[in-house]
């Protein structure tokens, strides 16, 4: 029997019917097509469908999709403010630091929220926090390197902001 | 299609009694491993029982001396909880080895406990610590100690319908501290092949009143190493009491060969391993 979940997504209310086992995942790219999230392992081991739930970055394909009633959904179509790109997507284009795109959204998603929480991280801990993502064609050199710029850019905004 | 439905308890009694009308039923915290093997086809419960509605489960008190870390607490929440880091390090550092950052914000030490994988982080820390799992059920709340929880791999002494509400550890001791190390074949994202976790208590004088040392990996569960303990126990540490420490480690590895990890390697890097971390709770000891 199908049940009912009301959840916000990307700031707005969504209710939506699922099956008691669906994942979170399914739920965002069928029922509510949000296709960005993508299922690479379905085992959580690549972060492709990685998500904010209650602000917290999780694998989406590892939350049953009923976890989600009462609980705020953030995925990557939020990211971007309309056409305004956020400094982690740019520095993304900028660095070339991707080639298939695949497990772009979970790296865009996952640095985003390391840079909300640390303006500032060390390489090393840039590595650590971005380990349950895979990226099979770049490299990560070119995403870590994006991911700092990206860093840069947001603690001069906020140092213009403060001025 | 699957007939499987989801239940959201509010309260422990709620959640024991879906349980017990449905014996089909798996009770689900962070869902890291159980909704893994519901997607493979390994299980297909009847019923999916969601920990994470029930207040009381969430979160880590400070509960008559010591932490109850309730069932549905994710393991990143344990680094935020000062008192506990503090107190028990090991233990803490032991949940965040556990899988990436994704995992650990739905990952639980109750869950890594139940799951009974042999390779689990946090057991040999929380075994270590001593830490006793506190179970409800049908016949009532019972505790066992976390080291009497896992039977085989996948396997626990739960009796049916019965299901961990938290896992309690010590409060914060004088001279008294632990660690837990883990070796894989990656740096991240990678499943132990040998794990220790220790825990010291350290006399005035600087030598050692108490010893817990416990190992994840080198058998089908988690085990109390407690000859290797004792060996500690009353010595200031020299080379020869590590020594014996270290032989009393080594046998009681049962490792499995396999492509990650031959035997020999695990059983030699136990011994590495122990003395490691038996340094590192010995100072955090001297510090606390």
């Amino acid at each position: 029997m199908k049940m009912a979940v009301s959840t916000t997504v990307n700031g707005d209310p969504r209710a939506f019917l699922c099956e008691p086992g669906e994942t979170l995942l399914e739920a965002l790219r069928g029922t509510l097509g949000l296709t960005g999230a993508k299922e690479g392992c379905g085992t959580g081991d690549c972060g492709a469908c990685t998500v904010m739930l209650d602000g917290e970055m999780v694998c989406s394909c590892l939350v049953l999709a009923p976890e989600a009633e009462g609980r705020r959904v953030e995925t990557i179509e939020g990211v971007a403010e309309g056409s305004d790109l956020h400094p982690v997507q740019r520095q993304f284009l900028e660095h070339g630091a991707l080639q298939c795109g695949f497990c772009t959204p979970g790296f865009i998603v996952a640095a985003k929220a390391l840079l909300e929480r640390d303006p500032d991280p060390s390489e090393h801990d840039l590595r650590y926090w971005l380990a349950g993502n895979l990226c099979r064609c770049t490299g990560y050199d070119k995403i870590v390197r994006a991911v700092q710029d990206a860093a840069a850019e947001m603690r001069q905004q906020a140092r213009g902001d403060a001025a | 299609m699957s007939t499987m439905t989801f239940h959201a308890p509010a309260t422990v009694a709620e959640a024991c009694a879906l349980l017990a009308a449905e014996p089909g039923a798996r009770v689900l915290a962070g869902g890291t491993d159980l909704i893994v093997q519901m997607r493979s086809g390994r299980i297909a419960p009847a019923a999916v029982i969601d920990l994470k509605r029930i207040g009381a489960l969430s979160g880590v008190r400070e509960q008559a001396g010591g932490f109850v870390i309730g069932a549905a607490t994710r393991c990143t929440a344990l680094k935020e909880h000062a008192a506990l880091a503090a107190a028990h390090p090991g233990v803490v550092e032991a949940a965040n080895l556990i899988g990436s950052v994704q995992v650990r914000n739905r990952a639980t030490v109750a869950g890594n406990l139940c799951n009974a994988s042999p390779a689990a982080d946090s057991v040999p820390a929380m075994i270590a610590a001593g830490a006793v799992a506190l179970i409800a059920g049908p016949q009532g709340a019972r505790e066992l100690p976390v080291e009497h929880l896992p039977q085989s791999p996948g396997r626990t002494a739960l009796a049916p319908g019965e299901f961990v509400t938290a896992i309690r550890l010590p409060g914060k001791a004088a001279h008294s501290s632990d660690a837990y190390q883990r070796l894989t074949p990656r740096t991240e994202m990678d499943i132990a092949i040998v794990g220790v976790g220790a825990a010291i208590t350290l006399a005035g004088d600087g030598s050692c009143a108490a010893a817990r040392i416990a190992l994840g990996a080198v058998g089908p569960v988690a085990v109390l190493a407690e000859a290797a303990g004792a060996a500690l126990v009353g010595t200031r540490f020299e080379a020869a009491a590590l020594d014996r420490m270290a032989e009393a480690v080594q046998a009681v590895c049962k490792p499995i060969d396999d492509k990650r990890g031959s035997a020999a390697y695990r059983t030699a890097m136990a011994a590495v391993l122990a003395r490691r971390v038996v340094q590192i709770a010995r100072e955090r000891a001297g510090e606390a």
